[in-house]
This record gives C-alpha cells, sequence and structure tokens, in this order.
C-alpha cells in the first residue's frame, strides 16, 4: 500500500483551464480537474454526451489540455476499446485510455458497451461521474438516481425505484479494479488512479458527484454535502483489488468510530429529498445500519 | 472575410481559457482572502491550500498568498466554506461595483 | 493468381491485402463468413490486425471510429439490421471525415425478419454522408476493397463496398486475387492529417455551434453548417477522385474501366436498363434474349451510388426510347432509390432538350424472393413495348 497523498504533495500542473461552461460549484470540476492530474499527460480521454461535454467546451475552444475523442452517448466503452486497439497496433502502449461517462452513459444507455468492454479485458480507466441523474439535459431521472429523489421527470413523488448498484454490477465481471470514490475526498480518488493503473484490463471507477442545481443546495455546500453522503454511511468509498474488497479513506475510519451521522442529515441539506418521509428515512436508516453491521462484522 | 481558408474540415477543438467567456462574470459574489487568517500566509511556507484544492474553477493560485482570478471566478462560495480558519468570506459583487477591485 | 472463393472470401482477402491496424466483428448473416475469415488470418498470423469482437454492430462501427481517430486503417462488415442497429455511429463517421471502409453484405431488413437478400439495408443509408459502390461480381468485390481504401484515404470520406447477400456472398466464381507487392504499391500506409496524439492535444467533434466562432489562436473557425458543407462539396469531389482511383488500379494492376457505370450492349440501345449489383447481369441474359427478338436494349450497372454520377447517367441515358430501372430496394412511400435519383440527375441535365426518355421502374427480389430472368426479360418486353404503370411494379409478386 503507498503512502497516501497530501494537498502538499498533490502535483501542482494543471490540465483543465479556467473558465469552462460548467455550474457555479460544479462537483464534477473538482474530480476531473484531480483526476487528470493522477492520468498524466500521456492520456487520451473519451467522452460521451455529459457535462463533461460541455464543461470541456464549444468547438473551436477546448477546456482540457489532453487530446479526446467525443463520441456517441452508448459507445463510450467501445470508444475506449477502438482507441486502446489503434495503439496498440501502433506500438504506442505508453499511452493511457481514460472514458469519463455520466451516470446515464453507464448505468443506462452505455452498460452494454463498458459490460463488452470488461468482458474483453480492454485495458483502459473507466470513471462514472455520478451526479445522480442526467443532469446536463435539465435534471430527468436515470439508473443511478437514489429512491426519493425529485427530477425533472419525477417531480411530484420522487423516484420509486432503488439506485442501481453499478460498482457491483462491473464487480461481477472480475475486473482488477473497482473503486467507489466522492469528489468531496479529492484526494483519496487519486490515490485510487495512481494505485490501479499498473493493473492490467479494465479499471471501473464510481465517483460521486455533488450537484447544485440538480440536487438543490446552495453551491458553496457541495464539499460538506458529498462529505455528508460518506459520513451518514450512505455512500461508502471502497476498492475492489482482485476480488478483496476494502473501505478507504473515510469509510475505512467509520469502521473504527463506530459512529454514523444520521442520514436524516444529508437527505434535509438537498430539496430533491423533501418529499421523502419520515417513515421513507427510517427505513433507508436501517438498511444503512445493517450494512454497516455487516462491514463492523468483517473488521472483527 | 468567411472560413474557407481555415486549416481543418472537422471539428477539431484546440485548448485555451475562457470557452465560457469571462465567467467572472456570473457570480453574485466574491472570495476575499484575510490574510491575517490564512494559514500559508501567517506561516509563510507551503501549508493547507484547501481553497485551491477544491476550487473547481481553477481560479485560485497554489502561492503565497492564494490569489483568486476574478475573470473567471464563478463565486461558487466552496473555498470560503472549506478554508479550515475561515480566512474567506463571500462578499457581495454590489460593494465593487464602480470601479473598485479587490483582490483579496 | 486466378482463385475460386466465395464473394464473402474475395472480400476477406481484399481486406487483408489492405493491410488495416484494427478489425471490428460482430456477426450477422450473411456476412458472418467475412468475419470468420478474418478472424483466422489473424489468428494464423497472416494478418497482422488487433481482431476486436465487439458486442454489438454500434460497437463495431465506435471501435473503427475510435481506432481511425486514433490513426489506424480499420475495417468492418455488416447486413441489415446491424447496419441499422449502427446507423447513428454512419452519420457520426462521415461527419467526423474518417476514412473508414465497410463492407454491407446486402440483406433485406425486418420487420418482419427475413435472412435474404435484398438492398434494402445499404439503400437506406445513402443519406448517410458515406459513399458507395455497388459489386456485381467477386472481381469487384476485392478489387472494390482495396480501392475503397485508396479513395477514401484520399477524400477522407467513408465508405460502403455493397454486394449481395448469398447471391455474391455465398455463391464461388473464379477471380483474380492482387498480389500484396502491388496493393502496397497502390495503397501507401495510411497518414491521416491528424490522430489523437498527447503531443498534439485537441478535442475532437464535440458540439459546434450553428454559428462561426474565433478559436484560441484568433482565427474565425467554422459552424457546424461550413464543417457539413465541406462534406458535400468534398463527396462531389470524390466523383473525380473515384476517376483517378480507377486510372491508378489499372496502371497497377492491368484491369479498370468506368468508375461510375458498366454498360452492356448500351452504344446502339434505344432501351437501357438500369440496375444495382448483380442483377444486371443477370439481366444481361434477358438483354441478349431480347436482342434476339430484335429488340435494341442493353443494360447498364451504376457501380457507384453515392455520390451520385449524375451527369455520367444523363449522359449515358439521354436520347434514350425508355428507361427501366430495376431494384431490389425502395424508398417507401414514393418509389426506388435509384430511379427517383436517376430521373433527377436526367432530368436536370436533359431537361429542355427534347431528350428526356420516359423512365419506368420494376422493384424484383424484395426479401429474396427469387428473380427468375424469364420474369425479368418478360418485364423488360414488356416495358419496351408501351408503359405499363405509373407506380413501380413489383416483380413475382403472389398476391
Amino acid at each position: 500500500m503507498q503512502s497516501k497523498t497530501t494537498i502538499l504533495n498533490l502535483p501542482p500542473e494543471e490540465f483543465v483551464h479556467p473558465g469552462t461552461r460548467a455550474c457555479s460549484g460544479c462537483g464534477l470540476s473538482i474530480a476531473y480537474r484531480v483526476g487528470l492530474k493522477a492520468l498524466g499527460k500521456d492520456t487520451i480521454l473519451v467522452v460521451p454526451p455529459s457535462c463533461l461535454t460541455v464543461l470541456q467546451g464549444l468547438f473551436p475552444v477546448a477546456s482540457t489540455k489532453l487530446p479526446c475523442l467525443n463520441v456517441t452517448f452508448a459507445s463510450t466503452a467501445a470508444a475506449a476499446t477502438g482507441i486502446l486497439a489503434s495503439l496498440k497496433a501502433q506500438g504506442k502502449q505508453h499511452v493511457t485510455v481514460a472514458a469519463w461517462s455520466g451516470d446515464g452513459g453507464t448505468a443506462d444507455i452505455g452498460l452494454q458497451a463498458l459490460s463488452g468492454a470488461a468482458e474483453r479485458g480492454d485495458n483502459f480507466i473507466y470513471f462514472c461521474y455520478d451526479n445522480e441523474g442526467y443532469m446536463n439535459t435539465g435534471a430527468q431521472r436515470s439508473g443511478t438516481t437514489p429512491l426519493g429523489a425529485l427530477t425533472a421527470n419525477t417531480p411530484f413523488k420522487g423516484k420509486m425505484q432503488q439506485k442501481k448498484d453499478v460498482p457491483a454490477i462491473m464487480a461481477a465481471h472480475n475486473l482488477s479494479y473497482v473503486a467507489a470514490c466522492s469528489a468531496a475526498y479529492p484526494l483519496d480518488l487519486y490515490d485510487k488512479i495512481k494505485n490501479c493503473l499498473h493493473l492490467p484490463g479494465t479499471k471501473y471507477f464510481h465517483i460521486h458527484i455533488p450537484c447544485p442545481p440538480g440536487w438543490g443546495y446552495d453551491p458553496r455546500y457541495g464539499i460538506k454535502i458529498g462529505r455528508l453522503a460518506v459520513e451518514t454511511g450512505y455512500y461508502d468509498l471502497y476498492e475492489i483489488v482482485e476480488g478483496q474488497f476494502r473501505l478507504t479513506a473515510a469509510s475505512e475510519k467509520l469502521v473504527e468510530k463506530r459512529k454514523l451521522v444520521p442520514v436524516r442529515e444529508y437527505f434535509r441539506s438537498q430539496s430533491r429529498f423533501r418529499v421523502l418521509t419520515d417513515e421513507q428515512i427510517a427505513g433507508i436508516q436501517r438498511q444503512i445500519e445493517e450494512k454497516w453491521e455487516g462491514y463492523y462484522k468483517k473488521d472483527e | 472575410m468567411g472560413t474557407r481558408r481555415y486549416r481543418r474540415k472537422t471539428s477539431h477543438s484546440e485548448h485555451g481559457p475562457g470557452d465560457g467567456g469571462l465567467t467572472g462574470s456570473w457570480r453574485v459574489e466574491r472570495p476575499v482572502i484575510d490574510q491575517s487568517l490564512c494559514i500559508p500566509c501567517r506561516r509563510n511556507k507551503e501549508a493547507c491550500f484547501i481553497c485551491w484544492l477544491y476550487c473547481p474553477e481553477v481560479v485560485i493560485s497554489r502561492t503565497i498568498p492564494p490569489t483568486v482570478d476574478l475573470k473567471y471566478c464563478k463565486g461558487c462560495g466552496i473555498c470560503a466554506e472549506e478554508c479550515p480558519t475561515k480566512a474567506i468570506t463571500m462578499v457581495n459583487e454590489a460593494q465593487f461595483a464602480g470601479g473598485k477591485k479587490n483582490r483579496g | 493468381m486466378h482463385i475460386i472463393e466465395n464473394g464473402n472470401t474475395a472480400a476477406a482477402l481484399g481486406v487483408r491485402l489492405c493491410r488495416p491496424g484494427v478489425i471490428a466483428a460482430y456477426p450477422i448473416t450473411p456476412q458472418t463468413p467475412v468475419t470468420e475469415k478474418l478472424s483466422e488470418y489473424v489468428e494464423e498470423g497472416s494478418l497482422r490486425a488487433e481482431y476486436i469482437p465487439v458486442e454489438s454492430e454500434h460497437s463495431a462501427m465506435a471501435v473503427c471510429i475510435a481506432a481511425s481517430s486514433a490513426g489506424s486503417r480499420v475495417f468492418t462488415a455488416t447486413s441489415a439490421n446491424g447496419l441499422l442497429y449502427m446507423h447513428e455511429q454512419v452519420q457520426w463517421a462521415s461527419g467526423a471525415r474518417l476514412p473508414i471502409v465497410m463492407c454491407v453484405v446486402n440483406r433485406a431488413v425486418g420487420a418482419p425478419w427475413n435472412i435474404w437478400n435484398d438492398q434494402q439495408d445499404s439503400i437506406s443509408q445513402r443519406d448517410t454522408g458515406w459513399m458507395q459502390i455497388y459489386c456485381s461480381d467477386h472481381q469487384q468485390i476485392i478489387d472494390g476493397v482495396i480501392k475503397a481504401y485508396w479513395l477514401a484515404e484520399k477524400v477522407s470520406i467513408p465508405i460502403m463496398v455493397c454486394y449481395d447477400g448469398y447471391i455474391l456472398s455465398h455463391t464461388f466464381m473464379p477471380f483474380d486475387l492482387p498480389e500484396q507487392k502491388k496493393v502496397d504499391e497502390f495503397l501507401p500506409p495510411l497518414c491521416p492529417e491528424y490522430a489523437l496524439d498527447p503531443d498534439a492535444p485537441a478535442n475532437l467533434n464535440t458540439v459546434t455551434l450553428p454559428d462561426v466562432r474565433v478559436d484560441v489562436k484568433g482565427e474565425l473557425a467554422h459552424g457546424y453548417m461550413e464543417i457539413r458543407y465541406l462534406l458535400q462539396e468534398d463527396l462531389r469531389l470524390s466523383l473525380a477522385a473515384a476517376e483517378e482511383a480507377e486510372k491508378r488500379f489499372a496502371s497497377v494492376f492491368g484491369r479498370g474501366g468506368d468508375p461510375y457505370l458498366e454498360p452492356y450492349r448500351c452504344d446502339d440501345a434505344d432501351y437501357i436498363a438500369v440496375g444495382l449489383g448483380s442483377i444486371t447481369y443477370q439481366l444481361r441474359v434477358s438483354v441478349d434474349d431480347l436482342r434476339e427478338e430484335g429488340m435494341k436494349v442493353g443494360v447498364m450497372g451504376v457501380r457507384f451510388y453515392r455520390p451520385f454520377p449524375d451527369k455520367a447517367v444523363a449522359a449515358a441515358l439521354r436520347g434514350k426510347k425508355g428507361v427501366i430501372v430495376f431494384e431490389k430496394a425502395l424508398s417507401y412511400g414514393y418509389e426506388g432509390a435509384l430511379v427517383s435519383d436517376l430521373k433527377a440527375a436526367i432530368y436536370q441535365h436533359v431537361a429542355g432538350t427534347g431528350l428526356l426518355p420516359p423512365v419506368q421502374n420494376f422493384i424484383a427480389g424484395i426479401g429474396g424472393r427469387e428473380i427468375r430472368t424469364e420474369d425479368l426479360t418478360r418485364a423488360l418486353r414488356a416495358a419496351v413495348q408501351s408503359r405499363i404503370a405509373e407506380e413501380p411494379v413489383w416483380i413475382g409478386l403472389k398476391l
């Protein structure tokens, strides 16, 4: 296990320019910026339609200092495969291929291609930045929108279905590396990227991304809300390295602390959860506690 | 004068700042840093830089003191919220109207 | 060297000779043997390419687009619903100006399901900005693949090499297998204007505005409309490039002809039958029979369908007493696709001269319905003798 990166030894080189079209306080901006520091200069990016498309800029101005291929919505992972194949055919295997796709482009329309690439063992790193909805098109529900969230097309009753557990789906492909991260913990994200780049096959990252307009909060609280998701035990930071699961960073610390912030605080911090009833919240609280009992037991 | 002579026939973008224009025009409040509370300023050495880490817009410099590029700062307030010593305050732009600039 | 092989193998051999770097493969009848043959070549080592068994046709074209953007020569093949599934990507490839070569083994589209030959699949893609050529025999398939790479890379526009499923793909014919070193002489390694590269970073095909906009160097860059116009302009210019391809091919391989049309007994013909692909060779038998009866008929195959060689078609048909178009596809709601394009071309170049020929349309072979030569002969004879109908006439219908 390598030592943890700190703010002071995080590389200062930036791969993104300021003045993008991302929303004020965009959580993706933070994760993307730090993620690119970990990937480094010898990287080719693949991006489907998503918030990142807009953040990356409109022709002819790009905000990212790396080469990037924009692709159709369903084809992100297949495009990553194609770039890899070309690099291999040309003997340029030192270049990393990294796909950055939203939750809609991963869990919904992009899942087929991602599964295909994972099954083929294509050696790229895939980031799903999960702001829990089709935020770029105005916050419609996606497969990873959590239960009870109000969205543009679940406008009064909130989403009736559970959040799709994409990391678990990807773990079932026997990948060498699966990680769950958060924009609120950028150094954890950085280290995880650094630790997995040498591993074979497709590496999958799921990043929790607070989104001010989509979730309904004052932009200044983005990091706090991202942290609350973890501190309540609702969203966990972990990695699965060659099949071995372990919690990381703040989630790992929670196992020692044995104290979770009540999840009600997380829900009440965002207006999208305002139709969640007290019973529903109590039910979710119980589910969280059961999950963590399991973690505590494993630790003993 | 049209684009006939443009060097490419495809949508091929090169990188540069300000794709969204001068995004500083979006903000309602701007961050103001009190150097007497700012940790790297007080210690006069590399320290903290939490504001630099969390800035979504890459407009806070990793310097002593940290400075904010007001051309592009969108005024999200994350830096102010995360600063451990509350050295950063979000101040309404109206205070700076009329040409008075405070580069914080 | 002359060999006897089936059409799918001819295509695979042509691809191998062109040394692609990346091949995307997804099976669909009747294209499947192409993918299988290519996998044999790759596994035995006679073709050094990255062979990607993708999980869908949409991904097959995604792999081709991505690999081509990264600087590799690529190949894929498909039919029918596979082509329809990748339609979004087909549009993308032309807008991205990538020199992708794809074989379309023509097959009927669902619904309902049908695995046999007609040309609805590729015809339905004629508006996508790809070049399209139609082959009538195996020599045209293998030569067509080789010429296609040269042409696509010359103009940076993708191209479909179409040939009839089963009728050509699964039948055996003798043809000449070009020598590798001659192909290398004809087709140099791919040298794209740009390939994704960390040392020269660029963001490709991002959102492009309706209007022009200044770039990071201060120069005025195209809007979406200019980029699309340039595709259209270059497609029209590729008609001349196709001629150049044909000449170059002839100089290296010693065979070639008209890049756009394949006429048979048309010089002194009063009536000309027109078609795409193998049906035109079948029509030659009808033409010979009707000539015996004293009718001055000929048949003309259209080899290059997109861009449409309107001037050549109009020049070949002006002043004729009748044009009879036989097709295996149509633009539903109106008439055959080829007949519409042909009429537009003739009208464009011949209207007002008094030399506009009457045109009739027959639809045949839909969903692989057997096309009997005697039915073609009967239809052609009847059309020569008088105008049969206002609407297209479907041959062999059993209602």
